[in-house]
C-alpha cells in the first residue's frame, strides 16, 4: 500500500482567511463566534453564528464567475488556491489524469436555495436566472476546482451531514492509497448561514444562543460556522521525489454507521470508529496525545463522545488531551472536519495543542483533559479528528508527525 | 431608451464589449457569446422587456426567436413587446 502526505493547506473561516491566521487565532483562543449579519436576522431566534467576515466577493470573482459560484464554491476555491500553491503543484498530462478532487458539503449552494425561493415564493417572481441549478448543486466547487486546476481523475463530492468532509479526505486517502490516484485536493466547504439554513437548525432545539461551550457543565448547544479547509493530499514518494515540504502523514481512517438513530449518536458507533483508525494506522492507543474532537458543545454529543473515547483509550484517555475548536470557529457541518484537521497539523508541526474555550465549569461526564480555554505546548506524534454525523455516520482520520 | 440600445447592451455586457462595438449584423459567436452567454442574455432580456421568449437551449436554430444575429435579436424583442403588452 502506498503512503499519503499532506504536502498543502488552505482555509478560509470564521478565524481568519487563510492558514496562517487561523493557527494564530486557534493558538490565542480567539472566539470567531458573534452576532450573525444576515437578511430578516429580526425573525430567528438564533442570532449567532461563526460568520466569515470581511470578505467581498467582488474583490476575488469577476461578475461572471460570481453568477455561477454559490458562496460555498466561492470558499472552496479560495481554500483550493491556497492548498495547490502551498504544495507549488501543477497538473498537467499523466499527473492530471491520476490526480482528483473530493470534497465533502452538506448543504451545498444552499444560499442560492434559499435566495431563489424567496424571488419565487415569497416576492411572486415567475423567472429565475439560468445558472440556479449549475450553481446550486452539491459537486459545483469540485467541479470547479477540477476546472480550473486541470485535475482530471476521480473527482465527486461526498455528503454525509456532519462528517463529509472526514469521510471525503477517508476517500481521497484511500484513492491515493490504493494506487488509484497520485495527488488528490481534498477537504470541504459549507455556507449555511442564511435565513432558512439557520431557521431548520432551529427547529431541532439543539442551538446556543449565546456560546459554543463543549464539555463545560454550562453548554447550551451548537453554533454554526462557515467556511472551507482544502488539503493537497499527496502519494509519499512522489512528494519527497519532488522535495515537497510535508505538513503531516495521513496514517489511518476509518469509519461506521451507528445503524440505530438518525439525530442521537451512539458511543459504541463512535468507539468503533475511533478504535479503526487507531487500527488501520497501526498506532497503539498511547501513541496519540491529541485528538480534535467532534464537540459540538451539545449534551448528546459530548458526553457520548467523552464517553467512547474513554472505553477506546482506557487509562490512556486520562493522558491524551482533547478539544472542540467548534468552540472557537462554530460547527462548519460539511466542511468542520477539514479545518478541524488544521488543529491536529499544528498539534503535530508546531507543539500547540488548540483549546476549548467558554469552558467555565468542569462535567463529570467529560472528565478528559479537554485543555480548557488556553493554548498548551506539547509534543505529539500521532493525532486523531473525530467527526459524528447526523444520521449515526462516523468517520475519524489519523495523522501522524511527517 | 431604444429596444435597439438596451439589447445591444445586454448583448455588450455578456460579450465584454463596449456597446459601441456589437453591430446589427454581428452574429453572437463572432462577439465570442457562448451557450451559457446566450442563455443569460435571454434572462436579462426578459428581465428588462417584462416579456417571455420562446427560446428552448436545446434547438436554439429552431426556436421562433431568431438568434442568427443582433439584428434578429432587436427584430423579435420589438415584437414580442409588442405582442406582450
Amino acid at each position: 500500500m502506498k503512503r499519503v502526505v499532506i504536502t498543502g493547506a488552505g482555509t478560509i473561516n470564521a478565524l481568519g482567511h487563510n492558514v496562517p491566521t487561523t493557527l494564530q487565532a486557534m493558538q490565542d483562543g480567539v472566539c470567531g463566534i458573534g452576532p450573525l449579519d444576515i437578511r430578516d436576522v429580526d425573525r430567528l431566534s438564533v442570532k449567532i453564528g461563526g460568520q466569515v467576515t470581511g470578505y467581498d466577493e467582488a474583490a476575488h470573482f469577476n461578475r461572471q464567475q460570481i453568477s455561477l459560484y454559490d458562496r460555498f464554491t466561492q470558499f472552496t476555491l479560495l481554500a483550493a488556491k491556497q492548498a495547490i500553491d502551498a504544495a507549488g503543484l501543477s497538473f498537467s498530462g499523466d499527473l492530471a489524469d491520476r490526480s482528483g478532487v473530493v470534497l465533502g458539503t452538506s448543504g451545498g449552494g444552499l444560499n442560492t436555495q434559499d435566495e431563489n425561493y424567496r424571488a419565487v415564493y415569497e416576492e411572486g417572481k415567475n423567472r429565475v436566472h439560468p445558472f440556479i441549478v449549475p450553481k446550486l448543486m452539491n459537486n459545483a466547487a469540485a467541479s470547479h476546482v477540477s476546472m480550473q486546476y486541470n485535475l482530471r481523475g476521480p473527482t465527486f463530492t461526498v455528503a454525509t451531514a456532519c462528517a463529509s468532509s472526514n469521510h471525503a479526505m477517508g476517500q481521497a486517502f484511500a484513492l491515493i492509497r490504493s494506487g488509484m490516484a497520485d495527488v488528490m485536493v481534498t477537504g470541504g466547504s459549507e455556507s449555511m448561514l442564511c435565513f432558512g439554513g439557520v431557521k431548520a437548525w432551529e427547529g431541532l432545539r439543539v442551538m446556543s444562543k449565546d456560546a459554543c461551550r463543549p464539555f463545560s457543565a454550562t453548554r447550551n448547544g451548537m453554533v454554526q460556522g462557515e467556511g472551507a479547509g482544502v488539503f493537497v493530499f499527496e502519494e509519499r514518494d512522489h512528494a519527497l521525489k519532488r522535495g515537497a515540504e510535508i505538513l503531516a502523514e495521513v496514517a489511518g481512517f476509518a469509519m461506521s454507521s451507528d445503524a440505530s438513530d438518525i439525530v442521537m449518536p451512539s458511543k459504541q458507533g463512535a468507539a468503533r470508529a475511533i478504535a479503526g483508525a487507531l487500527k488501520d494506522a497501526r498506532l497503539a492507543p498511547s501513541d496519540v496525545g491529541y485528538i480534535n474532537a467532534h464537540g459540538t458543545g451539545t449534551a448528546a454529543n459530548d458526553k457520548t463522545e467523552c464517553a467512547a473515547v474513554a472505553d477506546v483509550f482506557g487509562a490512556h484517555a486520562d493522558r491524551l488531551m482533547m478539544s472542540s475548536t467548534k468552540s472557537m470557529h462554530g460547527h462548519l457541518i460539511g466542511g468542520t472536519g477539514a479545518v478541524e484537521l488544521l488543529a491536529c497539523i499544528m498539534a503535530l508541526r508546531d507543539g500547540i495543542v488548540a483549546p476549548t474555550i467558554g469552558y467555565e465549569e468542569p462535567d463529570p461526564e467529560c472528565a478528559l483533559d479537554v485543555v480548557p480555554n488556553t493554548a498548551r505546548e506539547a509534543t505529539v506524534t500521532a493525532t486523531l479528528s473525530n467527526a459524528f454525523a447526523f444520521g449515526g455516520l462516523n468517520a475519524v482520520i489519523a495523522l501522524t508527525a511527517a | 431608451m431604444s429596444i435597439e440600445r438596451q439589447v445591444i447592451e445586454i448583448i455588450a455586457e455578456q460579450a465584454l464589449l463596449a456597446p459601441s462595438d456589437v453591430t446589427r449584423d454581428a452574429t453572437l459567436a463572432e462577439l465570442g457569446v457562448d451557450s451559457l452567454g446566450l442563455v443569460e442574455s435571454i434572462f436579462a432580456i426578459e428581465e428588462a422587456f417584462d416579456i417571455s421568449v420562446p427560446f428552448n437551449a436545446n434547438e436554439p436554430e429552431a426556436s421562433e426567436f431568431d438568434i442568427s444575429t443582433v439584428g434578429s435579436i432587436v427584430d423579435a424583442v420589438e415584437q414580442l413587446v409588442k405582442e406582450q403588452k
